[in-house]
């Protein structure tokens, strides 16, 4: 990392304390993601550079950076979602659970029935509510119309949904509101019961009372499952994250605990970045 | 500008005025453009008011001949035969009959065609494939009609001897192949209005390419989809030479597809390129058939419409 001389003192002063810090939490926690070194290119366009990081188990990891930065390419990288665009190369490493996930052999499938993700826009698919759900169940051979229902049931009280939709589970998911589509996209993420949520600013497109209802609910689901979220909103970041990594043009700037990268930036730029002198 | 004219001497709005002056005879026309413009649309309101007027007077003639009921039960017709009996059965028979395999050959080509378009092809396949389909949809029907009597019905023959010589199998197939090109391109506007989002959010949750084609864009794209197989039959119940053409003009009311089947447009082909006088019954026989035929083509439309209306996504 780029240690700036004119925070010279503030790291050291703060030093100490990731260190105790450190000793509480990092030992404990199990690396979910691995990132090693990873390149990512559409085109000519070097969208992602040397990325280091790991994701550690039952954590929010949010991601910030100003626009255009890479937090969404990264984000898409860890489900190889990013594949979808036919100009992107890669170079490096991203174990998931241990498996080079970027090898040629690696069944993008399972690693995607492991890791749900969520997008910036509510995307439920033009089907009911109930369908909405039922669908990545289904399509993993859960047939059972009994055992079904209760997926539903159990997804939608998880993502606090259940109340407002238990009866009108038939309609279409189109009649919701925006902050009601996004519970449902993450319940219907929950319903494979994934051992990763990624989300890349999910609530970017929602009025503040839906965004503290998402907010509540990601913290909630801290218990069962790890949480890569993108954010261009730092006080959310600051708000729920236990750990945050600041991207700039590219590259990783700082990754910390949450508090020391917000109490005690150690660079320049992150700290540029988090008092709002840019981005 | 011209810096000569002295400064003072411009008053912008006594231009405005002056303008607004000669602007007044513009002005009426201006207010005249919309009932111009309303009587471009009014005439092709008024041309089918007018067809919908002629076949029925004369369909009324016809009626006053034959009793409707008679018309519209009876399995048989024998316009030419000494003691003619006017049944439609047999050429409303031949048209769905056609009409279905054309359907059965043109709906799942058609769709696949569309999925692979839409969902597989990468952007140069598809600038080559899209405007050849176009021009399949661009052969004159007469040629189709040739290819399926000179073609298609010596090579069922071969395979299926017992296929006649003019028989609706072969036409309906052909009419198939026809009405490809137009399932294929509206179904595949169907399915590419599908926004993308919906596709990521179905393999985000680890299905297949396949899955999520099949089990999300389909069903998100089957307003549209319907909707183009439901314009696919009314074309094709509207077909007229590749039918006349390779299907006979035999009147029997049968369901064997290796027979000689005679639909409702080759019936008016047959009858107004013979020479029946006009005032005979089999003169007018031609207009009931064509009301039948408009009517059935006019609930198609009316029917893709509603589809399509009913089922639209927002997305
Ligand atoms: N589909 C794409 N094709 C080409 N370049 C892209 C594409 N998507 C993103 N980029 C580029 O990659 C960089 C990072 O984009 P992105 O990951 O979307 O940033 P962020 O989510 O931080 O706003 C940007 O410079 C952007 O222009
Ligand atoms: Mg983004």
């Amino acid at each position: 990392m780029t240690q700036t001389i004119a925070k010279k003192n503030e790291s050291v002063k703060h030093l100490p304390r990731l260190t105790t810090v450190s000793n509480d939490r990092l030992s404990k926690q199990k690396v979910v993601y691995q990132v090693e070194g990873f390149n990512l290119w559409y085109d000519e366009t070097h969208a992602l550079k040397d990325i280091e990081l790991s994701v550690y188990d039952r954590e929010i990891t949010a991601i910030i950076g100003p626009s255009g930065c890479g937090k969404s390419t990264f984000l898409k990288s860890l489900n190889r979602m990013v594949e979808l665009i036919p100009s992107v190369k890669t170079s490096g490493d991203i174990s998931y659970q241990g498996n080079r996930i970027l090898d040629k052999h690696f069944k993008v499938e399972q690693l995607r029935t492991k890791v749900g993700m969520v997008f910036q826009k509510p995307n439920p698919f033009p089907k009911s509510i109930y369908e909405n759900i039922a669908y990545g169940p289904k399509i993993h051979g859960i047939k059972n119309k009994k055992i079904l229902n209760q997926i539903v049931e159990r997804s939608l009280r998880d993502a606090y949904l259940w109340d407002e939709v238990k009866d009108r589970l038939n309609e279409n998911a189109y009649g919701l509101s925006g902050g009601q589509q996004q519970r449902l996209c993450i319940a219907r993420a929950l319903a494979i019961e994934p051992e990763v949520i990624l989300m890349d600013e999910p609530t970017s497109a929602l009025d503040p009372v839906s965004t503290s209802k998402i907010e509540e609910l990601i913290q909630e689901l801290k218990s069962k499952y790890s949480i890569v979220i993108v954010t261009h909103n730092m006080q959310q970041a600051a708000r729920i994250s236990d750990r945050t990594a600041f991207f700039l043009n590219g590259e990783i700037i700082e990754f910390d605990l949450t508090e020391s990268l917000f109490s005690n930036p150690s660079d320049q730029r992150t700290e540029d970045y988090i008092t709002g002198r840019f981005g | 500008m011209d810096h000569n004219v002295n400064q003072e001497s411009i008053n912008v709005q006594e231009l405005i005025q002056q303008k607004s002056m000669s602007q007044k005879v513009s002005h009426k026309i201006g207010k005249m453009i919309p009932s111009i413009l309303f009587l471009f649309a009014a005439v092709s309101i008024l041309t089918t008011v007018g067809i919908i007027y002629t076949l029925l007077s004369e369909a009324i003639e016809f009626f006053k001949i034959v009793p409707i009921w008679e018309f519209f039960s009876s399995t048989t017709l024998k316009p030419l035969s000494q003691n003619p009996e006017f049944g439609i059965l047999p050429l409303i028979n031949g048209t769905i009959i056609s009409s279905i395999i054309a359907i059965l050959v043109a709906g799942p080509v058609g769709l696949m065609a569309a999925v692979y378009l839409s969902e597989y092809a990468s952007d140069r396949v598809r600038r080559l494939l899209k405007p050849t389909l176009e021009v399949l949809a661009g052969i004159p029907t007469v040629v189709y009609g040739f290819f399926a009597f000179t073609f298609v019905t010596p090579i069922i023959r071969s395979v299926w001897p017992d296929v006649e010589a003019t028989n609706i199998l072969s036409p309906g197939i052909v009419m198939g192949i026809m009405i490809i090109p137009m399932i294929a391109s509206l179904s595949e506007d169907a399915l590419t209005s599908v926004p993308n989002t919906i596709r990521e959010g179905a393999l985000s949750l680890g299905a297949t390419k396949l899955e999520t084609t099949f089990k999300v864009v389909i069903p998100a794209a089957l307003s549209g989809v319907i909707a183009s197989f439901v314009l696919a039959i009314s074309r094709a119940i509207g077909e007229t030479m590749i039918v006349t053409i390779a299907s006979g003009s035999s009147k029997n009311f049968t369901f064997d597809i290796t027979e000689s089947m005679q639909t409702m447009t080759a019936y008016i082909v047959e009858v107004s390129s013979g020479d029946a006088a006009a005032g005979t019954p089999i003169y007018y026989s031609i207009y009931a058939v064509a009301i039948a035929l408009f009517v059935m083509t006019f609930v198609m439309n009316l029917l893709a419409r509603a589809i399509s209306r009913r089922f639209r996504e927002e997305y």
